[in-house]
């Protein structure tokens, strides 16, 4: 079970038994196996709220990026279930599910045949929306992430750095209004100063949209500084769900780990 | 007679005989990526099937050119007319690069791409119609360059079964050892292959997709 040291035992079942649609995605026991049969997750059960960021922290390889591709379908379940706003994803259509959720990954794997307008009018153009609301929206998001329409509307992917190509690729996810986004690593590639940036944006943009956020690193400052809760992964499953005071204390040894890791360095803290 | 003299003199059959190659040539090309193309997509997109598809073609490919005429010849609605038993096997000879390069391009198109195209909610149709075709654009065309100058040579042996085409004036000329009649259908038909490689690369060229 997960380590979830929050409040009294009465309150949680209370809440969700009044509020049943405050769970945007549930993973009950959730296992995947190769092909082969390694066991990459195994047992994995949590939920996520509506309008939270849920970090999940793990090393590389522990199966946090394989627990983002069995909520989009991406990969499909061994064993256990996954809801998706109450839906099991198997009854879920699997393209009506991702177009339902926004994905943006490490290597952002923009089109490079499109321009930015092209890449991130993808979806909403799959969608069949009217010209002119797609092209409100994509000036709109380009806004959003900092990109200025007018200079960057036309420009093909290789044309951008590696912080405004990831821009695009957060556009593009965001574009057709999807109420859940996961992210695998989406700072990952980038250089640390524009990774900072990034990161301090988004913790803006998360206010601002409001959305449901399932967010995969292995950047401790970026589960605390993005995160409103941190779930471990380690070897497959997880090992403890903390909210970032919480995490900052806990005596778990992952946790823990991680934590002395930061403290490592004399200065991090005033970077959370 | 020196050769141009004698390539003045005959201009209008070595004209008829270039026009008989461009048909041989062109129809088989036609039906060559007709069929190399949606073999190719296979080949990617269906591994357990890629061994008996690459097998069949590089078998077709080594044969040699000549016997592969007579192994078609008793083939029924084939082997009844030359140019049909030619265009036949042309098109089999040019379909192993197409498959191939058709298969590299679409297999050689970014996982990242694939996986946000995926993500996105695209269908595997618009993924491959939007995303890996137009990628894989120019890999597939130098795979037609190579087929259609390795078959503008191969039909010159298309006379051997009475098609046509400039072969006809390279049996001749070594039948009646006259080396200018060997010439009229050797410079034409390399002036062809030279002009389809230079037309083909730059249209390559011109599609080359941008890098990520």
């Amino acid at each position: 079970m997960p380590n979830n040291s929050s409040g009294n035992s009465n309150t949680p079942s209370n809440v969700s038994a009044a509020d049943a649609s405050a769970t945007a995605i549930e993973l009950r026991n959730v296992s995947y196996n190769l092909p082969n049969g390694r066991s990459l997750l195994h047992d994995l059960s949590l939920t996520v709220e509506n309008g939270e960021t849920l970090v999940l922290l793990g090393r590389s390889g522990a199966g946090k990026s394989t627990a983002l591709k069995l909520i989009n379908r991406m990969l499909e379940l061994s064993g256990g279930e996954i809801r998706v706003e109450g839906k099991s994803t198997i009854d879920w259509d699997p393209i009506a599910l991702r177009r339902h959720i926004g994905y943006v990954i490490q290597e952002i794997g923009l089109f490079p045949h499109y321009t930015v307008e092209q890449n991130i009018s993808l979806v909403p153009r799959l969608e069949k929306w009217p010209e002119d609301r797609t092209r409100a929206r994509v000036a709109e998001l380009m806004k959003l992430v900092g990109l200025e329409p007018a200079k960057f509307l036309h420009r093909h992917p290789h044309e951008l750095s590696g912080g405004q190509r990831q821009r695009v690729g957060i556009a593009r996810a965001l574009a057709a209004d999807p109420p859940i986004l996961l992210l695998d690593e989406p700072f990952g590639a980038l250089d640390p100063l524009t990774r900072g940036e990034l990161q301090r944006e988004f913790q803006e943009l998360e206010q601002l949209i409001r959305k449901t956020i399932v967010l995969v690193t292995h950047h401790v400052g970026e589960a605390l500084l993005l995160g409103s809760r941190i779930g471990v992964i380690e070897a497959g499953t997880l090992v403890g769900l903390y909210t970032p005071k919480e995490f900052l204390a806990a005596k778990e040894p992952v946790a823990a780990g991680y934590v002395a890791n930061l403290r490592m360095y004399p200065n991090e803290e005033g970077d959370l | 007679m020196t050769l141009l003299q004698f390539f003045a003199r005959h201009h209008r059959e070595i004209f008829q005989g270039t026009l008989e190659h461009i048909w041989l040539v062109g129809i088989a090309m036609l039906l060559a990526v007709g069929i190399g193309v949606p073999l190719g997509i296979i080949v990617a997109k269906r591994p357990w099937l890629s061994k008996p598809i690459l097998g069949g073609a590089n078998i077709a490919e080594t044969i040699p050119s000549l016997a592969l005429f007579g192994f078609l010849l008793p083939v029924p609605w084939l082997g009844g007319r030359a140019d049909r038993l030619a265009i036949a096997a042309l098109a089999l000879y040019a379909l192993l690069p197409i498959i191939r390069n058709t298969a590299a391009g679409i297999t050689g198109v970014q996982h990242a791409v694939r996986d946000a195209a995926r993500g996105m909610g695209m269908t595997e149709r618009q993924i491959l119609l939007q995303v890996e075709l137009p990628l894989s654009f120019s890999t597939i065309l130098a795979g037609i360059r190579i087929a259609t100058v390795l078959t503008i040579g191969i039909a010159t042996i298309a006379a051997a079964v009475g098609a046509g085409g400039l072969g006809e004036f390279i049996f001749r000329g070594l039948a009646m050892v006259n080396n200018q009649l060997i010439l009229a259908g050797a410079i034409p038909a390399a002036l062809l292959a030279l002009g389809a490689d230079a037309v083909l690369s730059l249209l390559e060229r011109r599609l080359r997709p941008v890098r990520a």
